[in-house]
């Protein structure tokens, strides 16, 4: 069973003005293979901090990450990454783009050629492969995003507020997709979002960070990624047990922004 | 000062007619035609086609008005062309007075004339005859057949009755006479409002010389050979400037060391323009092509080092990250991301480098040059062939447009991507 730990990870760097920032502070974990972790938490708490650590953009400033059994240094093809705005390559048609990886690895279409083309018709864009992606709706760029980061068979998928920039309704029809994608490919899939409500549909696992300095604050284990796999989202959302966690959550973090306030205010006077 | 006033009168005229005439009778239903709020708002701006018409129109319409051109209907009053005549009065040293009249034929210059006959007349003061070609003037020597002169004492004293003294002017019909401080008379015919074609030639003018030029060549070379020429050292200067320029603008958005090594270089270079290297490049290279060729390439060398620079500074970071992500090699990322990303760039450069280039090449053919198009306006200027200078501005101008329009469709092919991210 291969794992990706995060052994003891502190981030701090220095700003040209002699002070510093404390991004991320002892944070520790252990995520096993094909598990759903969502990542929650006030804004400045160092998610994004950590997601860049774990995609090998960043080095820390202690401690270490390794992936089946090896140290991480700095990005690879086997952990992939989802963006919040695509970041599809324009001068590439639809097809191009998902098949990046791949033709990047040195394979040949024919190697290639059946993986891209079921990724295409799974997020369903079978009728668009020959499309530049400049003429698609950002849910359907969002979703090449997608399929391309998934044609490279990574061993973890890094989302990084992946639906974000969506509309309500397309986002809640891309929740259901990357559920459905986690349960036919048996991925880790780690992302971070702004929406208690999406974190809590799509985390198995749920990890709510602290801000100043970044750091687990709380980590819940989560039935409704299982319960929503395969089922309309909007009947989980119906589940008792669901708006209680809500609720607990929300106003853990409205405390947490309270305090910043406060502290700000404090500073201020 | 009247011409600007016939411009703009034409410019407002047309605009109430094209507004109240031709808008009842075209009404357009898009988009853009529906928006009540048009000023402030660009993008409902839209060139008026039909004042790009009338705008060419108009230039052309005036051109040949106030050059006499046969293709327009409607004229500036010409020069005085014909036969036309004053009288002077001569008073001899002992007071007795005479009054002479001068025959003029006013001639169109480069057509042959022959004097008028006419008869002495009477009196100490003898009928004179005098033949002018348009737009000049012409010293009268009066007293040469008169039985007194002005060594002998007798001087003009009026003309057509208007007493004057020396360097004094009078008009007089078709012209005006003035008396010279030596006392002869210097008629100049009236010049009317037209351009004399030396200062501006008519457009039929400049399109028979277009004709002959282009049959007959001009200083040992043909019209083709000297556009292209020119085009030539465009070309070969701006891929030189390209090719070298791209690959360092590459080096230094990638590069600390490479950014920190040429910014000093570019930075100063950016803002020296080409045209005050000509002299430079003359001493150390000639005039001859290379010369001209080393100019060109450093005119096209820095616009297209910025704007790979600024290409490659354009990738957002998040596609560098999917890419690395996605296994990509360094070598990968450059070939997949960072060239393409930084097309639309690099395109914008090689419009406004070509645009430059063939500018510079110009000046430097003004300068110095066996041939091409800014030598060929050179040479005419100096011996006041109009005509041809203005040929060869317009030729200049339509090949730089035609170049600027050929980048602009290279890019939408390439880079269709362009604006719509």
């Amino acid at each position: 069973m291969s794992t990706l730990s995060i052994d003891n990870i502190s981030m701090r760097f220095d700003l040209p003005n002699g002070s510093h920032v404390q991004a991320l502070k002892n944070v520790s974990l252990e995520i096993k293979t094909g598990e759903l972790m969502s990542v929650l938490g006030p804004s400045g708490c160092g998610k994004t901090t950590l997601l860049n650590i774990l995609a090998g953009f960043l080095a820390p400033t202690e401690g270490q990450i390794t992936l089946n059994g090896h140290r991480v240094t700095g990005p690879d093809a086997e952990r992939g990454m989802v963006f919040q705005q695509g970041a599809l390559f324009e001068w590439m048609s639809v097809r191009d783009n998902v098949s990046f990886g791949p033709r990047m690895a040195g394979k040949r279409e024919k190697e290639w050629a059946g993986t891209v083309d079921h990724l295409l018709e799974v997020v369903g864009l079978r009728d668009f492969k020959e499309k530049a992606v400049y003429e698609l709706s950002g849910g359907m760029q969002q979703r090449v995003a997608l399929a391309r980061c998934l044609a490279n068979d990574p061993d973890v998928i890094l989302m990084d507020e992946p639906l974000g920039a969506l509309d309500a309704l397309t986002r809640e029809k891309m929740q259901g997709l990357v559920l459905k994608l986690w349960k036919e490919t048996g991925k880790t899939i780690i992302l971070i979002t702004h929406s208690v409500e999406e974190a809590l549909l799509l985390g198995e696992r749920l990890l709510v960070m602290a801000p100043r300095p970044g750091r687990v604050h709380k980590e819940y284990r989560l039935p409704f990624a299982e319960l929503g796999a395969g089922r309309d989202l909007r009947e989980v959302k119906k589940v008792p047990d669901f708006a209680a966690k809500r609720e607990e959550i929300l106003t853990m973090i409205w405390d947490m922004e309270e305090e910043i306030m406060g502290r700000a205010e404090e500073a201020g006077a | 000062m009247i011409i600007l006033i016939i411009y703009v009168a034409i410019f407002a005229a047309s605009f109430f007619v094209v507004r109240l005439g031709v808008r009842k009778f075209r009404q357009m239903n898009d988009f853009t035609s529906l928006k009540t709020v048009t000023f402030g708002d660009e993008s409902a701006v839209r060139p008026d086609r039909w004042a790009s018409v009338i705008s060419v129109v108009t230039i052309f319409l005036i051109w040949g008005a106030f050059t006499g051109s046969k293709w327009v209907p409607i004229h500036a009053p010409g020069p005085f062309i014909g036969d036309t005549e004053f009288t002077y009065t001569l008073e001899g040293p002992d007071g007795t007075r005479d009054d002479a009249t001068v025959t003029v034929r006013v001639f169109t210059v480069g057509e042959t004339v022959e004097e008028p006959v006419i008869e002495p007349g009477e009196g100490i003061a003898k009928n004179d005859v005098l033949t002018v070609g348009a737009w000049r003037s012409q010293l009268l020597l009066m007293d040469k057949n008169d039985e007194v002169t002005r060594d002998q004492g007798a001087k003009v004293i009026a003309i057509d009755g208007k007493p004057v003294s020396a360097g004094q002017t009078v008009a007089v019909a078709d012209g005006t006479v003035a008396v010279t401080a030596k006392g002869s008379l210097n008629f100049a015919p009236a010049k009317g409002m037209q351009m004399e074609p030396i200062w501006l030639p008519a457009p039929e003018a400049v399109v028979s010389r277009l004709i002959e030029v282009s049959k007959q060549g001009y200083q040992n070379f043909t019209l083709l050979e000297h556009l292209y020429w020119s085009l030539f050292r465009v070309i070969v200067g701006f891929a030189l400037g390209a090719l070298v320029g791209i690959p360092l603008g590459y080096a230094m958005g990638l590069s600390d060391w490479f950014r920190g090594w040429f910014d000093p270089i570019v930075e100063f270079m950016r803002p020296v323009p080409p045209l005050a290297l000509i002299p430079l490049v003359i001493i150390w290279a000639g005039i001859g092509e290379s010369g001209k060729i080393i100019l060109l390439f450093l005119a096209a060398l820095w616009i297209m080092t910025i704007s790979a620079r600024a290409g490659v500074s354009g990738v957002a970071i998040s596609k560098v990250h999917a890419a690395y992500s996605l296994g990509a090699s360094k070598w990968q990322l450059m070939r997949h991301v960072i060239v393409p990303n930084s097309l639309p760039e690099i395109f914008t450069g090689a419009r406004v480098a070509m645009g430059v280039c063939w500018g510079t090449v110009v000046a430097a053919e003004l300068v110095a040059a066996e041939k091409g198009a800014g030598m060929m306006i050179m040479v005419a200027s100096r011996f006041q062939l109009t005509d041809i200078v203005l040929m060869g501005i317009i030729l200049i101008g339509i090949i730089g447009y035609g170049i600027d329009i050929l980048m602009r469709k290279a890019e939408n092919w390439l880079v269709p991507w362009k604006g719509r991210v």
